[in-house]
């Protein structure tokens, strides 16, 4: 069984740490150039290969991904 | 953003509301935080929201009050066991837990952390240990490697003088009044479910009256290590790991088969960082 | 109410009085001579009774902590010990009182300084008045002078620490904790039901319902024009305290040309010196302050209008003293008297310091 994701970063919150770019299986996130209000550049989703495993959002020690996930 | 999947009824992971909207104060890619919210999703799933109180330590974490929406005591430096101790004994029905760094927890309050243990509060321990004092500033903490630079070793911790790395979990692990002693870390996917596991095993004995649950995280200090979160992380697994091991050390008051004497009785360091 | 009368130590009555005033728990470590409160409730088991909670801490330092943790929840919770002891709680009780966290601590002096002697002592009113631990804070001080009052100030105590929300230090010493004396107890208060709790300590983390936030106590504010706001409100509690709460008894004041100072043990003596004085035709009154903090200053500034000399009785090298200066403002003529490391002066002793000190070196 197949299934899509999509993550929604609180990118405000993001502290840049880049944890969750490693632990992404997809390598779907990485830093955007920009930086937010605190001046860190935070994580985006930069593929649409997200599958919505909850990985990047378990790592994450500000807790700022949400995750949706359906099946194809 | 695909707005056919980001619907409330396709959401599989969010914040939990057992942490509070504040933005906490920890560095990027700090172990506290993950820490935090893994402890706080325990404290959702097992529905005891309204009946937990917790015990913030002094140092990094002295502010995680701040961050769980549940009512929070905030100890002098090391006393967060005493804390637990009277608030669990005065109120039975209360689940208590306490969060600690190392130097609160393993220098200025070791003997609240060991008597604690020793009487079998019921009570749940987590302590993270990032081999370090973070808030004042990278000091040697009672769990730095040997080798290991800080503020006040700045030539490495040489044995001679600064005596060995406490291995606190170890030895609380030989005491009769715990019940469960883990060693998690929070770094990767799969270390936060094993962490997270760890966590609710040690509420859910709580609630069985099973003594005390102690799990501790061994975790990063990027600002106090010198490094990126991401390049702490793997220093972390190649020089905290190998002197503080992965695993559970007792379950069901019982120690874990395979750890023998030389883990839980240890005259050396395993390892000395270059 | 049911009056009874029993004999039994300072100590043991301090006990007897938190099993009956509802007490919720008590934690401790043994030191003399003030062991026997905790002996005591041992003994009493009431927990089988009452429900209260009773626990040999390992050390002091965990013992005002175990307060602290257990006081924050709302209960009655109370700790005792002497000197060295009390030194070691300093650290606890600047917290408790940073986070205005009602509670009870007994101090049983000794002297000292350092290990010092188990023999009493009053050399601990400067810890206990002037602070003890870091910044600005008081704690409520009450200084029985006879068994009956350690076990009356425990009730007493209950009701200021919460009225207050602020720790509560009965000062006594190990003359008044070792002698036996006769006093009435009283009847039983049952310890508070969960509702009362929570009515009485709506601050109190007894677990958040979903009815208000989280509450958190803490003693920290990184802020530091919120904790100078915070530090203003202690200060206005502290001035109503002094203005609402100030405690103290006169004997033979009214007609008195000469005035002893003392509280507790010293007061005992020096009430025996005022009956020796007035054989000797010396029209002398003893001023008892009850409360050290808030200290009577208006009531003592008010009596000192009528005398010519005043002494101040302590088994200390002289601490009281400072504030019966500060209390006349210079306006008489104030001398110490004390005796040190343990040792207990004679009314003779307090009579013949009258003269000299008062009378001919006027």
């Amino acid at each position: 069984m197949a299934f899509k994701g999509e993550i929604v970063i609180d990118k405000e919150r993001c502290k840049g740490c880049a944890v969750c770019v490693g632990a992404c299986p997809n390598q779907v996130i990485e830093l955007s150039k920009n930086v937010n209000g605190k001046g860190y550049n935070y994580a985006e989703a930069v593929k649409d290969a997200c599958i919505g495993c909850t990985s990047c959002a378990i790592v994450c020690p500000d807790g700022v991904i949400s995750v949706y996930k359906v099946k194809l | 953003m695909n707005t056919d999947i980001v619907k409330p009824e396709n959401l599989v992971y969010s914040r939990t509301k057992v942490l509070t909207d504040a933005t906490m104060h920890y560095c990027p890619g700090c172990g506290h935080g993950t820490t935090h919210r893994i402890v706080a999703e325990v404290i959702e799933e097992l529905g005891i929201q309204d009946s937990t109180v917790g015990v913030a330590p002094v140092g990094c974490s002295v502010l995680a009050y701040n961050y769980f929406d549940v009512d929070f005591q905030e100890a002098a430096h090391g006393r967060a066991p005493a804390l637990a101790t009277a608030i669990k004994r005065l109120n039975p029905h209360l689940s208590v837990f306490t969060y600690q760094g190392d130097g609160d927890l393993a220098a200025i309050g070791t003997a609240e952390t060991i008597h604690a243990a020793n009487r079998g509060e019921n009570i749940t321990m987590i302590f993270v240990n990032n081999g370090i004092y973070g808030m004042t500033g990278g000091q040697m903490a009672p769990t730095t490697l040997v080798g290991m630079k800080s503020a006040t070793t700045p030539y490495g911790r040489r044995v001679d003088l600064n005596g060995y790395p406490l291995r606190i979990t170890e030895i609380l692990a030989t005491l009769p009044g715990t019940c469960f002693v883990s060693r998690q870390s929070v770094h990767t996917p799969a270390a936060v479910r094993k962490a997270k596991k760890a966590i609710r095993q040690a509420f859910e004995n709580q609630q069985q009256k099973k003594g005390l649950s102690f799990v501790e995280i061994v975790s990063n200090c990027n600002s106090g290590w010198k490094m990126t979160p991401v390049q702490a992380n793997k220093w972390m697994e190649e020089n905290m790991f190998p002197n503080y091991p992965i695993g559970d050390i007792k379950v069901d008051g019982k120690i874990v088969e395979g750890i023998g004497t030389d883990r839980l009785v240890v005259d050396h360091p395993l390892t000395v960082v270059q | 109410m049911a009056k009874e009368l029993k004999l039994m130590k300072g100590n043991e009555a301090i006990a007897q009085a938190m099993i009956a005033s509802g007490t919720d728990g008590y934690f401790g470590y043994p030191i003399t001579p003030q062991s026997e409160v905790m002996e005591t409730l041992m003994a009493e088991k009431p927990w089988e009774t009452t429900g209260m909670v009773v626990l040999q801490a390992e050390s002091e330092v965990a013992s005002i902590n175990m307060v602290y943790g257990g006081a924050a929840t709302g209960k009655k919770v109370a700790t005792s010990s002497s000197s060295p002891g009390i030194s070691l709680m300093q650290e606890g009780l600047t917290y408790l009182a940073g986070a205005e966290i009602p509670c009870l601590v007994v101090n049983v002096m000794r002297g000292g300084p350092g290990l010092g002697t188990i023999q009493p002592s009053q050399s601990d009113y400067f810890q206990s008045t002037k602070g003890g631990g870091h910044g600005d804070y008081q704690l409520f001080t009450l200084a029985p002078a006879s068994v009956q009052e350690m076990y009356d100030f425990v009730f007493e105590a209950w009701d200021i620490a919460f009225k207050y929300r602020n720790p509560v230090l009965i000062l006594s010493d190990g003359a008044i904790g070792q002698c036996m004396e006769k006093l009435y107890t009283r009847d039983n208060v049952p310890r508070w039901s969960e509702e009362k709790r929570r009515e009485m300590a709506p601050w109190g983390t007894w677990g958040k319902p979903a009815t208000r936030g989280h509450n958190i106590i803490t003693s920290l504010e990184l802020d530091s024009a919120k904790q100078e706001v915070f530090n203003h409100k202690l200060q206005a509690k502290y001035k109503e305290m002094k203005e609402k709460e100030s405690r103290y008894e006169e004997i033979q004041c009214d007609d008195a040309e000469y005035l002893f100072v003392a509280y507790g043990s010293s007061s005992r003596i020096s009430m025996k010196a005022v009956q020796l004085a007035r054989e000797k035709g010396i029209k002398a009154g003893l001023f008892r302050p009850i409360t050290l903090f808030p200290f009577p200053e208006k009531a003592l500034a008010q009596r000192a209008k009528q005398v010519k000399g005043i002494l101040s009785v302590e088994m200390s090298a002289g601490q009281m003293v400072e504030d019966v200066r500060l209390a006349t403002g210079c306006s008489v003529h104030v001398e110490h008297f004390g005796r040190l490391g343990g040792m207990i002066p004679t009314p003779n002793e307090v009579l013949e310091a009258l003269e000299n000190q008062i009378i001919k070196g006027k």
